[in-house]
């Protein structure tokens, strides 16, 4: 099978801090990669360079094959990678369903059209995702009045509306209520699931990376330090000491 | 009984045209540690803000040791002693840790343990090694210690500690918990917003829970623990 | 040799005042977050109050310093009261509004100074001890400018000590990252404003008193200096002195170099040093990229909704009273005269040119603060045609969009590349290289004489024929613009300036969206130059002006920024407004005042004011307290 994406050495550092120093790593259609480690390890940093809001000082980034180290974000979202932010990031002067309509707009290269309304067009592809996350009742009211969770949940909506084969989410579940961190989540191995996306996520909470990755990375200090099953990494002393602490017990219980 | 050390009253708080507080009480006695649950958007945040006078309040009261500080500007109300630890951290990130501190400096109080740089830095040991390191460079979890040390250099007798534990590493949350409860030892009085159980239960006495604005629930933290049905609505599966 | 060595100490020296203005104004929006366009005024202030002083005090060396410290601490003062008056009451209002308010001091002050030292230019004062030149390589050079070299490297030291060596300092540097944070730690927000503006001011003021032995003061330094003084800022780099320090001392040699090698195109050069420097370093030499302000939240603007009934039937009144006041100057001309006509046009051709100003600044969060470039340049474009081939109406008409949409394509591949008060910087500054070289091209432009002659053909010649015309251009333009903001055009642009981050995420390529965006409203900026053009018969370069350029801003945040009626209203009432004062003497006092006035009681702009009256009128305020429930209410 090849990988969707691979990363190689990639390296970043920020006025002679190496914030990031060559990571490598692989992601396979359908599968969910946790990229977990304390606060300043990489894990943003690794990010922003995969969707090119930072430009990598070197490695490869090779989505499908192709290098895509360098490129601007509007060019990557193009090329099948869709994101969620760690603080939501929607439009505020939009209804929810403007929101989703806006990004498939944009999907079929249509946003410099001028002259025909924009409320008409992509209404029920729109009404199709929204339904998919659950949010179809919610279409009519503004993004600006949401509850956090069903942000969360448009921004899922958006990020599939050019039918991503690679989907990056940057704490998906942060600042949500236990419960609904369990259902967004369901819902992301769900689609993942039907689609065959693979998902890159970091992630604060244990419980939600050990229940739902496949696949666990971890960072340290810019360096890569263990890889592999939920299992494997929680043994792993290293990765006890730096990161997880206490709270693999209450992970556990 | 004794006057609490800060008690708000019937706070109404819109955000735009949302009512965001709708008649939201609450107490905090002397001493103690006490929690406010709930998830994002419920109104932790706005509570404190509200509280601390960031936020224009349309109507309810605030008392600070039975003085009332409603509508009081955020200075005046730093001064009569509160301390603010907001959520997002909000350290100065081009000024070094020494200047952080510096900024939050305020006189020594009779009623609240007086705190020095050389006095923080024995509690934040990491932050001893980078005194003149610019603080926009440090780690979030370094960056969480000097937003608490910050704000302990104003010498408060109450604390708001606005989710002292997003988005930190399980290492760090520890820490943080550690934290805590020495301060509480110490003698200040801390109100809390979290939506990690697990950590409110490790430091607190007593817990309000918080949704849509409103107080649902209010109790010892033992008493939610044995309360499963509160729990299940509000708080887990 | 010699001359290079005099040519370079001139440039240092000519750089002190810009310095001293630039990083005043760099320091007050530190911690303000104000663009301070009173700032010129200060400038102007220190020159002119530096005048009085030096004779008042007298005395020789000692008594001269005295005085110029005395102007300077003066205009500190007249700082201290503008924020103690006015910024503080209005704190809490969009960040944007405040502009308004400074601009209407600097009207206010441009009166007074005139009532006060009349308009005659004054000449400066020369300093005793410095009144020689020194013979340097056998080119003479005045003493006073080796004065002059020093004062800029001693104010840079003076602030840097205070920044980094002071409480004061540290409280400032935290507050220009994080004002509200520093007031929850306790430090008292107003008196670090206060002294900001202080500060600031006094540094402006010093800078226009310093240089009375060389230039003096007149009435029209504010708008000279805020300009170049802009230039430094964006070149240096917002929020750095150290930045505004090096640019300073970049636009002084560029100045003084530049005149001996291209006389007439000094701005020009100051404009290509501008563009290059931001194409490599897009946040200035030391500056870094703008800090979203921890400070006021807006609410978030409401999704946007067609027009309703209510609004339909408004325009469509409105329509018919515009369509019938011809009729109604013919049935009774003593009541519905030929200047009301006129005004009518007037007022037309400006809502037009503060519509196209409110399609980028509204829907596409870009304050442009140089929109006269493409109202000028639109109406230059016409005139020109008809200057130098007799090009009639129908033809040059068209010319006039179409060249302001290429000078905006032009200025926008520059602009776009910035945001937020960078953004609005840049403009301001070309705009005024728009202006220079209309200004100073005299042979092509005719200078400050103008384009004369540029009437309509013989069937709009007619007062009447002219006005259906306008009302046709203006009806069509307004709901073109608006069209174009209901289709994916506009939904793609607001999503551009709603959230960067999510735009970039769904593939939208904002700056180039922007870009566009900036072109189409240069067009309709351009159009509304040529109805202008046609109406009067001839172009000054006063449409370009700064001052020109203010007006469309000022229509659209007085009109209100958030809703699409805004630039209407505000365009109306201002218009009118200047309509009224404009046989007054000391008009600018006046207009100046009521700005203020307008301010200080309509946080929310004309249109807002509409907005919420009506929508509490018709009971269509949004249900406040249900907004963010979905039922779920379990009793505690």
């Amino acid at each position: 099978m090849t990988a969707l994406l691979e990363v190689d050495r990639l390296s970043k550092a920020f006025g002679g801090v190496r914030a990031v120093q060559d990571v490598s790593f692989a992601v396979n259609p359908g599968e969910l990669l946790a990229l977990i480690g304390p606060n300043g390890a990489g894990k943003t940093t690794c990010f922003n360079m995969l969707m090119g809001q930072i430009r990598p000082d070197h490695g490869a980034i090779l989505l499908k094959g192709r290098d895509i180290a360098g490129l601007p974000p509007h060019r990557i979202w193009r090329l099948g990678v869709g994101r969620t932010f760690q603080i939501t990031a929607t439009f505020s002067s939009m209804t929810v369903r403007e929101n989703v309509q806006m990004a498939l707009i944009s999907h079929r290269n249509a946003g410099r059209r001028l002259w025909r309304p924009a409320a008409g067009t992509e209404t029920a592809q729109a009404d199709a995702l929204l339904d998919r996350v659950g949010m179809a009742e919610q279409g009519d009211r503004a993004c600006s009045v949401l509850a956090y969770g069903d942000l969360k949940r448009v921004e899922l909506a958006i990020a599939l509306a050019n039918d991503p084969d690679l989907l990056l989410m940057d704490e998906p579940t942060a600042g949500m209520a236990p419960r609904e961190r369990i259902e967004l989540m369901r819902l992301a191995d769900e689609i993942v699931a039907e689609r065959k996306i693979g998902v890159l996520f970091t992630e604060h909470d244990m419980d939600v990376v050990f229940a739902h990755a496949h696949r666990i990375m971890v960072l340290n200090r810019g360096e890569l330090i263990a890889e592999g099953t939920p299992e494997a990494v929680r043994a792993n002393e290293q990765v006890r000491e730096i990161y997880l602490g206490s709270s693999v017990e209450a992970g556990q219980a | 009984m004794t006057t609490p050390v800060l008690e708000a009253r019937d706070l109404h708080t819109y955000y735009g045209g949302a009512h965001i507080l709708a008649d939201l009480s609450f107490v905090l006695n002397d001493g103690e540690v006490v929690v406010l649950l709930g998830r994002n958007g419920a109104g932790k945040t706005t509570t404190m803000k509200s509280v601390m006078g960031l936020v224009r309040m349309r109507a309810g009261t605030v008392h600070l040791e039975g003085a009332d500080i409603t509508g009081r500007e955020p200075h005046v109300i730093a001064r009569a002693g509160m301390g603010y630890v907001p959520e997002d951290r909000r350290i100065f990130g081009d000024l070094t840790v020494m200047e952080n501190l510096e900024v939050g400096r305020q006189p020594e109080r009779a009623d609240a343990p007086a705190w020095t740089p050389e006095r923080l830095f024995g509690m934040f040991p990491n932050l001893a090694e980078m005194r003149t390191r610019q603080a926009g460079r440090m780690s979030g979890g370094e960056q969480q210690m000097l937003t608490v040390a910050r704000t302990l250099m104003g010498n408060p007798k109450v604390l708001l500690l606005d989710e002292p534990s997003e988005g930190l590493a399980p290492v760090i949350v520890d820490q943080m918990v550690a934290t805590i409860q020495a301060l509480k030892a110490e003698g200040l009085s801390i109100l809390l917003s979290e939506q990690n159980l697990h950590f409110a239960t490790a430091v607190s006495d007593r817990a309000y829970i918080v949704e849509k604005g409103r107080i649902r629930y209010e109790g010892t933290m033992d008493a939610l623990a044995a309360d499963a049905e509160v729990r299940n609505t509000y708080l887990t599966v | 040799m010699g001359e290079f060595i005099v040519t370079l100490l001139t440039g240092l020296s000519s750089a002190a005042a810009l310095f001293l203005v630039a990083s005043g104004l760099s320091i007050i929006f530190g911690v303000t977050r104000i663009v301070n366009f009173a700032h010129g005024s200060f400038y102007m202030l220190g020159a002119y109050i530096g005048v009085t002083a030096v004779t008042a005090v007298g005395g020789g060396a000692v008594g001269f310093w005295v005085a110029i410290l005395l102007a300077a601490v003066a205009v500190g003062l007249i700082g201290v009261a503008m924020e103690i008056l006015l910024l503080r009451r209005i704190y809490r209002a969009p960040e944007l509004f405040q502009l308004i308010a400074t601009f209407g001091v600097i009207l206010v002050i441009q009166d007074v100074t005139l009532w006060i030292w009349g308009s005659e230019d004054l000449v400066g004062p020369r300093a005793p001890g410095f009144t020689g030149a020194v013979t340097i390589l056998g080119q003479r050079l005045p003493e006073y400018d080796l004065v002059l070299i020093a004062v800029s490297p001693l104010v840079l030291a003076g602030l840097w000590l205070l920044f980094n060596r002071t409480r004061w300092g540290t409280l400032v540097r935290a507050a220009t990252l994080d004002r509200q944070m520093v007031s929850a730690l306790g430090v008292n927000q107003r008196w670090l404003f206060t002294g900001v503006l202080f500060l600031g001011s006094a540094l402006a003021g010093l800078g226009g008193a310093i240089q009375l032995p060389k230039g003096g003061a007149d009435l029209l330094m504010d708008f000279n200096i805020i300009a170049a003084a802009f230039v430094v800022v964006v070149v240096g780099g917002m929020g750095s002195i150290g930045g505004a320090f090096l640019a300073a001392i970049l636009i002084g040699l560029l100045q003084t170099f530049g005149i001996q090698i291209f006389p007439n195109s000094t701005l020009i050069l100051m404009f290509l040093v501008m563009a290059v420097v931001l194409i490599f370093r897009p946040w200035g030499l030391l500056g870094k990229p703008e800090i979203p302000g921890h400070g006021v939240v807006e609410a978030p603007e409401a999704p946007l909704r067609p027009a309703g009934r209510g609004l339909r039937l408004a325009g469509a009144l409105v329509l018919a009273v515009l369509l019938l006041l011809p009729v109604a100057h013919l049935a009774v001309p003593a009541a519905v005269d030929d200047f009301l006509l006129v005004l009518v046009i007037d007022i037309m051709i400006f809502v037009l040119f503060a519509a196209a100003l409110h399609f980028i600044m509204g829907p596409g969060g870009m304050v442009s603060f140089g929109h006269a470039a493409f109202f000028g340049g639109g109406a230059y474009a016409a005139a020109l045609l008809v200057k130098f081939a007799e090009a009639p109406m129908e033809i040059a008409f068209w010319a006039a969009p179409a060249g302001a949409a290429l000078l905006a394509i032009l200025f926008g591949w520059f602009c776009v590349r910035l945001t937020g008060v960078y953004f609005a910087m840049l403009t301001l500054a070309f705009a005024q290289i728009a202006w220079s070289i209309v200004f100073q091209w005299g042979e092509v432009t005719g200078g400050d004489d103008g384009i004369l002659g540029t009437w309509p053909s013989d069937w709009a010649s007619s007062r009447i024929a002219y006005y259906y015309m306008t009302v046709g251009f203006v009806v069509a333009g307004l709901l073109a613009l608006r069209r174009m903001l209901f289709a994916p055009f506009g939904y793609t642009l607001r999503a551009g300036r709603d959230s960067p981050l999510r735009a970039a995420a769904i593939g939208i390529d904002i700056k180039r969206h922007q870009w566009i965006a900036f072109t189409i409203s240069g067009a309709f900026a351009g159009l509304a130059g040529a109805l202008f053009v046609y109406s009067k018969g001839s172009v000054f370069p006063t449409e370009m002006e700064i001052a020109r350029s203010f007006d469309a801003l000022l229509m659209v945040l007085l009109g209100g920024v958030h809703s699409l009626t805004g630039p209407i209203v505000g365009a109306t009432a201002l218009t009118w407004l200047n309509d009224l004062f404009s046989e007054l003497s000391y008009w600018r006092f006046l207009l100046g005042a009521t700005i203020i006035a307008l301010v200080l009681l309509l946080p929310d702009g004309l249109a807002g004011l509409g907005d919420t009256w009506l929508a509490r009128r018709l009971g269509l305020a949004a249900p406040a307290s249900g907004s963010g429930a979905n039922g779920q209410e379990t009793p505690a």
